[in-house]
C-alpha cells in the first residue's frame, strides 16, 4: 500500500439554522480558508470527491451545486457519493492507492435545517413495511437505547457521562454548536424526549461543511511537517432490519476496527461521530477504547452534527492532533444509517 | 502501479416500464444473481459491493442502498453508494474497478438500478425552488435547445436524429433485454411521431424503464486463471465541469473532450476510430450520438452527423454504436451508464448474442449526466494491455 | 386472506422544506420585486452573471457586494425549444416556447418562455420582457410573464454564439 496522509482540513461552524446562506455559500468560505491555510491551488489537485444527500436538500442532484465552490475549470476528475464525506475520503484514498492520483480534495456538506431531519431520516427505512409508519430517527434510536439499558449493556448514568464529557470538551472547539458545563445529575433530572432518551443524549441538528486534503507521502510533506498517515481505513455495512442484527453492540465497527488494526497499539485520541450517547458507548467499546484514550477532544457529533460532513470532520479533528504533535496514533469514526448500521474507521499515525 | 482488473460476470434484468412482480430488492438481486452465475461465484466470494443509482427521489427512499444492503449480499461487507447524476452507472463501474485496481479487494460486485415505476422521475427532476422560474420541462426541455445549437453549428441535416433513432431501435430488436421493441420501425414512423421538445420527436427520446445491471470484477490473479473470455479494463476516466458559467460550451463541453483525450492516452490509443471496434454511448436523445462521436474524438468537430449518415455507426458499419439499442431503447436511469459499460464488456467477451459485433476486441463504454457536465468512460478489451 | 400479490400500493410522502435563496440571490430577488434586473460581475474576469448568484462557478470566488449591475429587460434569443409535453410543475398551455435569452449587457443566458408565433421563433431573434402588473410583483422571476419579439433586425450569430 502507498503511504497516504491527511494534510489539510477546514470546517464551518456547526450552526442550528443558517438562514442567510445556501449550501454553496456555506462551502465557499471553508474552501477558501483551506486554500489560504495550505496554499493549495487547483492545479495541484488530481481528484475531487464529495459527500452529500439530495433528500437533505430537498432537491434532486443537489450535489452538483457543490462544484461551484470547487472551481471545476478546467474540467476536473471528480466523483460524488450519496454518503458522508468520510466515505468520499475513502474513495479518494483508493484513487491514490491505485496510482490514479497523488493529491485529492474531499468535502462534505449538509443543510438539514431546511427540512424536518428526524422525519426525513424515516425515508431511509424499508419503503414497503417500515417507512409507511413514519418512525422518526430519534424514536428509532430510543428503541435501541431501551434495548441497551434493559439488557444491562449500559446505563442512563453512563450515557449522561458522555454528554457531560463531550459538551465540556467542546468548550475549546470554536466550531462546536452545543458546549458548556453540565452535570450527570442535572442531565438525569431532565425530561425524556423519547424515553429513554433525553435532549442531552441526542446530537444537535447542524448545518455545516468541511473540506480536506489528502496526499501521497511524496507530496504530504509539502503541506505538513508531521502528516497524519492513514495506516488503516475500513468500512463495513450491516443489514438494516432491526430484527437481524444485535443492536446492543456495533459489530460492523468491531470488524472495521479489527481490519484497520486499531487495537494493535495504544490510541491517543479518538474522534467519534455517533449521534446519540448510547451509540457513542457502543462505538467506544467496539473500538476497544478505555480511559487511556482522549475521546472526542472536539466534542464529537454530540457537540455538532453537520450531517454528511460530520464524519469527515472527525477525521480532520483527529488528524489535527497528529499535526500538532499531541497524538502519535489517532482513530476517527463515521456512521450512517439507523442504529449504527454502517461504520467507517480511519486509523492515523504521525510516524 | 494499478492492479490489472477484468469484468468476469455480467447480469441484467429485462428492461420494462413497470416491473410489478418484483420489489426493489428483488429487482437488483435478479441482476446480481445473474452476474454471479456468469462469473461462477457465490455471494461469499464477493469482498465489497458498490451500488449506484440516480437521485433518491426517483423511488422515494433516502440512500436506498442501506435497506437494500442484504439483498445485494452486502451484509458485513464494505459498501459504497455512488451518485454522479446521469453518469452514475458509469461512475459506479469505475469506482468498483478502482477497488480492485488499488489492490484493496480481489473481487467486487457492482450494481446499479432504477425502478422508475415506483415514483415520478419527471416530477423529481422538476422540483422548482420558490425563487426560481419553472420553465424547464424535464430533461428534454433542458437538452432540446442544446440540440438546436448543435444543428446550427454543424449544419447537420434535420433528419440526422431520425436516422439514429431508427438504427438504435433496429438494434434493440436483436437484444431480448431491450425495453422498446418496435417491430415495424421505419424512418417514416420516427419522422411522423409527435414533436415533443422541438427538434426532438417522441421516437427520438428514451423510455422510462425499470431495471438493474450488475458486474463482477476481479484482479489478474483470479481472472487470469479463467478459461472463458473476460473483459480486461484498459483505462477508466471521469471528468466534470460546472453546470454553467459565462461562455461555457454546453453543446461540446470541454469535460468530454478532456475525458476522451485522457482516456485514450491511458489506454494507449492514438487512432480511436481505427483501434476501437465498437462503442456503447449514453444517447438519451438521438442527436447525442453525433454530438458524442465528436466529443469522444471518433470524428472531427461538426462531422459526427456524417458517421450516422454514412451508416458508420450501424451494426455492420466501421464503428458500430449502441448495438444493444442503447438508452433510446432502455432507460433505467441510474443503471443506464452501467449497462453501457457492461454491454461494451459483453462485446469483447463475445457474448453479446444477436447484437454481437464480429471479432470485437476493444470497446468503449460512455455515460454522461447533469447538464452535459459529468462524463465517465472506460475501454475494455479481450486482450490484456 | 387473499393470495393475490400486492403489485402497487400508494404511499404519499410529504416533506416541507424552507429553502434559503442565499445572500446573492436574495439581493437579486429583492431587486426583481421592484422590477429591476440585477446581474453580478465576476471579480476575476468581469463577466456579468444573470441571474446573479453567490459565486463564480468557473473561478470559485464569492461575488462581491459591489459587483451588482442593473440590466435592461431586452435581449437576444440564443437558442430555444418548442415544448409539447405537459409537465406537472409548469402551468403553461401547450405548445409553448422555451428560450435562452441573453440580456443586453449580460454574459450568461436566462431560461424563460416566449409568447410568439411558433414559426417566427429563431436563434438571434431580439426580444423584450413583458411584466405582470406592478401590484402582482413578488420576489420571483415570474414577475416577467414572458418575452415577446422586438421589431429589430436579428442579432449577428457571432455576437451570441459563445453562449450556446
Amino acid at each position: 500500500m502507498r503511504d497516504v496522509a491527511v494534510v489539510g482540513f477546514a470546517q464551518s461552524d456547526s450552526m442550528r439554522r443558517e438562514t442567510d446562506r445556501n449550501e454553496v455559500e456555506i462551502l465557499i468560505p471553508v474552501m477558501q480558508e483551506l486554500r489560504k491555510k495550505t496554499g493549495l491551488t487547483n492545479d495541484q489537485v488530481d481528484f475531487v470527491c464529495s459527500g452529500s444527500s439530495d433528500y437533505l436538500a430537498g432537491q434532486s442532484f443537489a450535489f452538483i451545486a457543490g462544484l461551484d465552490a470547487v472551481g471545476a475549470w478546467p474540467p476536473i476528475c471528480e466523483s460524488h457519493l450519496e454518503m458522508d464525506g468520510a466515505w468520499a475520503l475513502y474513495e479518494a484514498w483508493v484513487k491514490i492507492q491505485m496510482g490514479y492520483a497523488d493529491l485529492a480534495l474531499v468535502y462534505g456538506f449538509g443543510k438539514p435545517s431546511m427540512g424536518d431531519l428526524p422525519l426525513t431520516m424515516a425515508l431511509q427505512l424499508d419503503p414497503y413495511t417500515t417507512m409507511p409508519l413514519w418512525p422518526d430517527a430519534i424514536s428509532i434510536a430510543a428503541i435501541q437505547a431501551r434495548l441497551c439499558q434493559e439488557g444491562g449493556t449500559l446505563s442512563a448514568e453512563e450515557m449522561a457521562e458522555r454528554a457531560v464529557r463531550d459538551r465540556g470538551n467542546a468548550k475549546s472547539n470554536p466550531y462546536a454548536q452545543v458546549k458548556g458545563d453540565f452535570s450527570v445529575d442535572g442531565i438525569l433530572a431532565d425530561p425524556y424526549i423519547a424515553n429513554p432518551l433525553r435532549k442531552h443524549d441526542c446530537s444537535p441538528i447542524s448545518d455545516g461543511a468541511s473540506v480536506m486534503i489528502i496526499a501521497s507521502a511524496e507530496k504530504a510533506r509539502e503541506f505538513q511537517d508531521r502528516p497524519a498517515f492513514i495506516r488503516g481505513f475500513e468500512h463495513i455495512c450491516e443489514p438494516m432490519d432491526f430484527g437481524v442484527r444485535d443492536l446492543t453492540s456495533s459489530k460492523s465497527t468491531e470488524i472495521a476496527a479489527e481490519k484497520a488494526g486499531v487495537r494493535a497499539d495504544k490510541i491517543d485520541v479518538a474522534e467519534l461521530s455517533a449521534p446519540f450517547t448510547h451509540q457513542e458507548i457502543l462505538v467506544e467499546r467496539a473500538l476497544g477504547l478505555d480511559e487511556s484514550t482522549n475521546i472526542n477532544p472536539s466534542g464529537g457529533a454530540l457537540a455538532g452534527n453537520p450531517i454528511m460532513a460530520v464524519g469527515l470532520t472527525r477525521i480532520g479533528e483527529a488528524a489535527a492532533r497528529i499535526w500538532d504533535g499531541s497524538a502519535d496514533r489517532a482513530v476517527a469514526h463515521a456512521t450512517s444509517g439507523p442504529c449504527l448500521q454502517q461504520n467507517l474507521v480511519c486509523l492515523m499515525e504521525g510516524n | 502501479m494499478a492492479e490489472l482488473t477484468a469484468v468476469v460476470g455480467i447480469g441484467q434484468t429485462k428492461y420494462v416500464s413497470k416491473r410489478l412482480d418484483k420489489s426493489m430488492p428483488g429487482l437488483i438481486r435478479e441482476a446480481a444473481e445473474r452476474a454471479l452465475e456468469d462469473a461462477g461465484c457465490t455471494w461469499n466470494d464477493i469482498d465489497a459491493v458498490i451500488m449506484g443509482k440516480a437521485p433518491d427521489m426517483f423511488e422515494g427512499v433516502m440512500m436506498p442502498e442501506l435497506f437494500l444492503n442484504d439483498a445485494i449480499g452486502g451484509a458485513y461487507k464494505p459498501m459504497l453508494r455512488v451518485h454522479t447524476a446521469g453518469s452514475v452507472g458509469g461512475s459506479t463501474g469505475i469506482v468498483a474497478a478502482s477497488m480492485v485496481q488499488s489492490g484493496i479487494h480481489e473481487r467486487v460486485l457492482c450494481v446499479a438500478y432504477e425502478k422508475q415505476s415506483e415514483s415520478n422521475a419527471t416530477w423529481a427532476l422538476s422540483i422548482s425552488l420558490p425563487f426560481s422560474l419553472a420553465s424547464v420541462a424535464g430533461a428534454g426541455g433542458y437538452f432540446a435547445p442544446l440540440v438546436r445549437g448543435y444543428i446550427r453549428r454543424s449544419g447537420a441535416p434535420e433528419d440526422t436524429g431520425i436516422r439514429v433513432a431508427v438504427k438504435d431501435r433496429q438494434n434493440a430488436l436483436r437484444n431480448p433485454l431491450a425495453h422498446l421493441q418496435l417491430k415495424d420501425i421505419s424512418f417514416e414512423m420516427v419522422a411522423n411521431s409527435p414533436m415533443l421538445w422541438d427538434p426532438i420527436r417522441y421516437l427520438e427520446t428514451c423510455p422510462s424503464s425499470d431495471g438493474a445491471c450488475a458486474m463482477v470484477m476481479e484482479n489478474e490473479a483470479l481472472a487470469g486463471k479463467r478459461s472463458n473470455k473476460v473483459a480486461w479494463i484498459h483505462a477508466t476516466e471521469m471528468k466534470s465541469e460546472p453546470t454553467m458559467f459565462s461562455g461555457r460550451d454546453q453543446v461540446m463541453p470541454q469535460a468530454i473532450l478532456d475525458n476522451s483525450k485522457s482516456l485514450y492516452k491511458k489506454a494507449g490509443i492514438t487512432k480511436p476510430r481505427e483501434e476501437i471496434d465498437c462503442a456503447e454511448i449514453y444517447v438519451p436523445f438521438s442527436w447525442f450520438e453525433p454530438m458524442w462521436m465528436e466529443g469522444m474524438r471518433i470524428t472531427d468537430i461538426n462531422q459526427g452527423w456524417k458517421m450516422t449518415y454514412e451508416g458508420a455507426t450501424a451494426l455492420d458499419g466501421d464503428f458500430p454504436v449502441n448495438m444493444s439499442g442503447g438508452v433510446l431503447s432502455s432507460n433505467p436511469i441510474g443503471a443506464s451508464g452501467l449497462i453501457r459499460f457492461a454491454e461494451a464488456a459483453r462485446q469483447v467477451r463475445g457474448i453479446a448474442g444477436d447484437h454481437q459485433v464480429d471479432g470485437a476486441k476493444k470497446a468503449l463504454g460512455h455515460a454522461y449526466g447533469g447538464g452535459s457536465q459529468y462524463f465517465s468512460t472506460w475501454i475494455v478489451s479481450s486482450d490484456k494491455p | 386472506m387473499s393470495e393475490d400479490p400486492i403489485e402497487v400500493f400508494l404511499q404519499p410522502i410529504q416533506l416541507d422544506y424552507d429553502y434559503t435563496a442565499g445572500v446573492s440571490a436574495s439581493r437579486f430577488l429583492r431587486a426583481i420585486e421592484q422590477g429591476k434586473l440585477l446581474g453580478q460581475r465576476c471579480p476575476v474576469d468581469g463577466r456579468v452573471y444573470f441571474p446573479s448568484r453567490g459565486s463564480c462557478p468557473q473561478h470559485a470566488v464569492p461575488f462581491a457586494d459591489d459587483g451588482a449591475v442593473e440590466l435592461p429587460d431586452r435581449g437576444t434569443i440564443v437558442t430555444y425549444s418548442i415544448v409539447r409535453v405537459p409537465s406537472e410543475n409548469i402551468p403553461l398551455e401547450l405548445p409553448y416556447i422555451t428560450v435562452q435569452v441573453l440580456l443586453d449587457g449580460a454574459d450568461t443566458v436566462l431560461m424563460h418562455v416566449l409568447d410568439g408565433d411558433l414559426d417566427t421563433v429563431r436563434m438571434g431573434l431580439r426580444v423584450e420582457a413583458v411584466w405582470k402588473p406592478k401590484e402582482e410583483w413578488t420576489t420571483s422571476l415570474a414577475n416577467i410573464l414572458y418575452f415577446r419579439p422586438l421589431d429589430e433586425p436579428d442579432a449577428d450569430y457571432d455576437s451570441y454564439k459563445e453562449h450556446i
